[in-house]
């Protein structure tokens, strides 16, 4: 999709975090279990990009995702061409570097859940999908939805993993703060000034809204 | 408890009696549970001190715990054998449960929790069946409310009404009074055994008071330890300790 950069950015960022919800989520669920086999190293490994340099982040993508790496190797095996310097490689980095904030809340609301909610379900007669559905995900939602805002703004927020594997390409992968550094190097300041407000006041914005929603005490 | 609306009667108060058996070995962490007893009888009670292994009993039961080994019958149904490799979960058992702290559903209505596990009824039968539990457990009228506004002893009524709601075959209680002060304890006591009498599935409960035990039940075992001291007919259990570590166990009012 060709898009100007502030659009460019939320398409991204809304992209990422709505992958960052699916497969995020029941990995989030499964680290709250106590059971989890290899738990601390799992949790580690999905923490590592809140902590790595971006530029390091983006490096490591670049490996994962580039032509003689298993990602971008599949991808082209399987007919979907290169992935590189797409809009793609710009979801997955913004993906990957803003994910461990949704799972990190995530997984603290789930263990939040009192388990004894889960046994009287059970007791029920009820099943483990209508269970998670009813119970878990509803008295979980509100440290999802803080994770689901943390994630988005750092999405939007995605500048050095999204240069490395992404670049700077107008209308696909030139997002807000991709533009807003090529404008300051290009000398052009009262475009970069316009462009940070209004990055700036529309994910305040977002960020108002998402925290309403999850204000709004539902019992 | 409202005993006015006779309609809300189900099924004949004298119903054929159900057996449980449960021999059962199983281990948390420290704690070995080594228990083999078998009623008959309509509300059983499980007395003993704190960490005599009433409530781990209890969940195992109900199908909450992995399983040891050991062998659970209910009726005629064999609901764990761990020599043939059977355990049921706990959604087939058919066993209802009221939790200690009652674990209603903090963000649904009375009405959705006591519906909770109706879901494979039609919607009328399902929206008739909660105004029948309703109705029996005095709470007419709180169907739209949510736990947090209600009394210690409301709650426990919709706890009660929920797990009553998809017609088990047995009704485990944890400690059901425990959290109430002693006029609503007197009065649940009252209503507890009127809606027995009036369902007749047979209940198990789970209790440290003697009080619980002599107003409520008709069986009783004993624990102590991880272990059955003696079981039997409540009446003469009380008045004839078989041991001596028995009549230790009831001479005492309240243990802690």
């Amino acid at each position: 999709m060709e898009l100007p950069p502030l659009a460019l950015s939320f398409w991204i960022a809304m992209n990422a975090t709505v992958l960052g919800l699916v497969m995020g989520l029941p990995l989030a669920w499964l680290l709250a279990r106590r059971t989890l086999p290899a738990r601390d190293l799992l949790t580690i490994l999905i923490l590592l990009p809140m902590v790595l340099p971006p530029t390091v982040l983006g490096y490591y993508l670049l490996i994962v995702v580039g032509q003689g790496g298993p990602v971008g190797w599949l991808a082209e095996t399987l007919g979907l061409g290169r992935i590189v310097f797409t809009q793609t490689a710009a979801v997955i980095a913004a993906f990957v570097a803003s994910a461990p904030f949704l799972i990190r809340a995530a997984q603290a609301g789930f263990e939040q859940v009192d388990p004894a909610y889960v046994e009287a379900a059970r007791t029920l007669g009820r099943s483990e999908l209508a269970i998670w559905l009813t119970i878990t995900l509803p008295l979980a939602w509100r440290a999802v939805l803080a994770g689901l805002a943390l994630a988005f703004a750092r999405a939007v927020g995605e500048f050095g993993a999204t240069v490395m594997v992404a670049g700077s390409i107008p209308g696909r992968t030139r997002t807000g703060s991709i533009a807003i550094y090529d404008m300051v190097q290009a000398g052009r300041m009262q475009e970069a000034n316009v462009l940070a407000i209004a990055l700036a006041f529309t994910t305040a914005g977002v960020l108002f809204l998402l925290t309403r929603v999850g204000r709004t005490p539902s019992w | 408890m409202t005993g006015s609306s006779r309609t809300a009667v189900e099924a004949p108060a004298q119903r054929q009696s159900v057996t449980v058996e449960t021999v059962l070995k199983a281990r948390a962490g420290d704690f070995e549970l080594d228990v083999a007893f078998r009623t008959s009888a309509g509300v059983t009670a499980l007395f003993g001190p704190s960490g005599a292994g009433k409530s781990l009993t209890l969940r195992h039961l109900a199908g909450l715990e992995d399983p040891g080994s050991g062998r659970i019958r209910l009726d005629r149904r064999i609901l764990l054998d761990s020599d043939a490799g059977l355990n049921v979960p706990p959604r087939e058992r058919r066993v209802g449960i009221v939790f200690q702290e009652y674990a209603l559903f903090p963000h649904m209505s009375v009405e959705a929790n006591v519906g909770y596990g109706l879901c494979d009824r039609s919607r009328i039968e399902r929206t008739r069946r909660i105004e029948k539990l309703l109705a029996m457990t005095g709470l007419e009228g709180y169907g739209e409310r949510r736990p947090r506004e209600l009394s210690g002893g409301e709650r426990q009524r919709v706890a009660l009404a929920r797990a009553l709601a998809p017609e088990p075959e047995l009704l485990l209680l944890d400690e059901p009074f425990a959290a109430l002060d002693f006029r609503v304890r007197r009065e649940l006591r009252a209503a507890l055994r009127s809606l027995h009498e009036r369902t007749g599935v047979p209940m198990i409960l789970v209790t440290h008071s003697l009080e619980d035990v002599r107003k409520l039940s008709d069986w009783l075992v004993l624990l102590d330890r991880g272990r059955v001291l003696a079981s039997g007919p409540t009446r003469s259990l009380l008045d004839d300790p078989p041991s001596q570590e028995a009549r230790a166990l009831v001479s005492g009012e309240e243990l802690g």
